[in-house]
């Protein structure tokens, strides 16, 4: 049916083969090189590679983390992204231009920020820490870290729905005699729901992958707060370039999992929503 | 998957036409609740780390400051940093355009498969990212022996460099184009054409025009990501001083060797630049919201 179409514009044998070799050797074909490598080992050697016990502590702290950051990030980022379409205050444009931040500042730059404000003798650790909060070089820095750089996925996701968000919804269900409070959790809410969902996805997709703001708060102690992505790293100073493989290929496999689902959440939020993101 | 893409919604009114109305009016204590717990975690999460930076860069003084600037290593490590940036831009600069053109003008199967694809490497690891090319052009890799044999050096080279940072800002300049092109079809392309135009004249006069805003800001920000990238340059680089480092390398150099200040130093010129491509959003967010003013093209 697609080559019935009779095509007026020019080009598009010219950019699609161009946008498809681009993508080939830029993309594609080096990903396949962590699949192809990582068939060329024995499944046991494999299996040593990604189950081994440091290594298996990595995954917990990684994707524990990282579902953490994303809630934390849902709760925090739709209080922000309500106050930045619903209300006026003072700096609002300010605090709307900063929020995609995390998103622009490179996060080496992040990484030593935040530790030198979590640190024992830090601008916040010096006073958490006589309370027995130990935040920077252990798990809970690296939960710092991720809340961090995981920010603009939530709030950019809900800001644009709460904006479009028809007033006329809550008129009706305040002239029906609804509470505002019923108005906002029986409309405002499920209509919210898709985006928070898409916002909780790409927090975490983002968070699974990071390293560099992670890597200067974490400590990076072995069995307790090294992240995957650090293993991939340790196995390649140490030349173990299969076993950097192997843990590449999990990783890969998970980040297309988490594309397809953000993909699909975003299908069907645009559907909700009647938007195109 | 651009959650931060320019999106040309109405601001008319904006927060303001929620607080007049009084059936989207909240209780004062709730917007003060609201506002407070959400400014709060705001200051503490986002505004603190950058204050951070600037302070922490001047605590040893101007001095000190400036110096770390202009030592030889922090200058080689700039000048690669916008090498890097100065090839990548370009490259993804026509890559975007072209898959734009392709994906927004025309139907053709697996359109949507293509777009997942080319959201890829902003889903993966930029540890993995680095990895993918160790694996091609290291010496273990599938080009490794033949580039030794012709002392042609990639990995832990500048080329291996600039590879990584195409890498992991290959999709931004197509991600905020794809969107926009698709919702403004194709309808003003095909009068130009069918009025007599070429190719080139229509794109160059019609399609150019319409998506300048979008662009200019994918330019902006894949620049921005390809002079701040870390984790994918780190595993290529090989650290060498004066040769293989860019400046957020640098910057994790400097702090390993507890030289604080200097790494802030190096770290808030990063810094400034993101704050830079953050205003120039905001401009152009707000050029899209109000087409009208001042417009001579």
């Amino acid at each position: 049916m697609y080559a019935r179409e009779t095509r007026v514009l020019p080009g598009f044998g010219l950019s699609l083969g161009y946008t498809l070799i681009y993508l080939s050797l830029i993309v594609l074909i080096p990903i396949s090189a962590v699949f192809i490598k990582t068939f060329e080992m024995t499944l046991d050697e494999f299996w040593a590679a990604v189950a081994s016990p440091r290594v298996v502590a990595s995954y917990k702290l990684t994707f524990g983390a990282s579902l953490l950051a994303a809630a934390i990030n849902v709760v925090f980022g739709s209080l922000l992204a309500w106050a930045i379409t619903r209300y006026t205050f003072p700096g609002r444009k300010l605090v709307d231009a900063l929020i995609d931040l995390p998103f622009a500042l490179p996060t080496a730059v992040a990484g030593i920020a935040l530790t030198a404000i979590y640190a024992k003798n830090g601008w916040l650790g010096q006073f958490l820490e006589p309370l027995g909060i130990k935040i920077a070089f252990g798990p809970p820095g690296v939960l710092v870290a991720l809340v961090f750089i995981g920010l603009p996925f939530v709030v950019r996701t809900i800001q644009p729905v709460l904006e479009d968000l028809d007033a006329e919804y809550e008129e009706a269900a305040a002239s029906l005699g609804a509470s505002r409070w019923q108005a906002v959790t029986r409309i405002v809410a499920p209509a919210l729901l898709p985006p928070l969902l898409t916002g909780f996805a790409l927090a975490f997709a983002r968070a699974v992958g990071e390293y560099g703001s992670v890597i200067f708060i974490a400590g990076n102690i072995p069995m307790v707060s090294e992240i995957t992505p650090l293993m991939i790293i340790t196995k390649l100073e140490q030349y173990d370039y299969r076993g950097a493989t192997a843990i590449a290929s999990v990783m890969l496999v998970i980040s297309f999992l988490l594309l397809l689902i953000v993909n699909g959440l975003q299908s069907w939020s645009s559907k909700r929503t009647g938007r195109t993101v | 998957m651009s959650a931060v893409a320019i999106a040309a919604s109405p601001q008319s009114g904006g927060a303001s036409r929620f607080e007049r109305n009084a059936a989207t009016r909240d209780a004062p204590w709730v917007k003060a609740l609201v506002i407070g717990v959400g400014l709060t975690f705001f200051l503490i999460f986002l505004l603190l780390p950058l204050i951070a930076v600037f302070l922490e860069a001047f605590r040893k003084g101007v001095d000190t400051y400036f110096a770390s600037l202009v030592e030889p290593d922090a200058l080689s490590a700039i000048r690669l940093t916008l090498l890097a940036a100065a090839i990548a831009v370009p490259l993804n600069l026509v890559f975007g355009i072209s898959a734009a053109w392709a994906i927004a003008k025309f139907n053709f199967p697996g359109k949507q498969f293509l777009i997942t694809l080319i959201d890829l490497p902003f889903s993966v690891s930029p540890v993995v990212a680095g990895l993918i090319y160790v694996l091609v052009f290291g010496l273990q890799g599938w080009f490794g022996e033949w580039l030794h044999v012709h002392d042609i050096k990639i990995v832990f080279a500048v080329p291996a460099i600039v590879l990584a940072t195409v890498f992991v800002t290959f999709p931004f300049i197509a991600r905020e184009l794809i969107p926009l092109m698709q919702a403004q079809g194709r309808d003003e392309e095909e009068a130009a054409i069918s009025l007599g135009a070429s190719g080139l004249q229509t794109f160059w006069r019609v399609t150019i025009p319409n998506v300048k805003w979008a662009l200019l800001y994918g330019v902006i920000l894949t620049n921005a990501r390809a002079m701040g990238e870390f984790g994918a340059v780190s595993v290529v680089s090989g650290h060498i001083r004066g040769e293989t480092n860019t400046m957020p390398l640098h910057v994790e150099i400097l702090y390993n060797e507890y030289q604080f200040a200097a790494a802030f130093a190096v770290a808030s010129l990063l810094a400034l630049l993101a704050l830079v491509t953050l205003a120039l959003k905001t401009y152009v967010e707000w050029r899209v919201a109000h087409p009208s003013t001042s417009e001579t093209v």
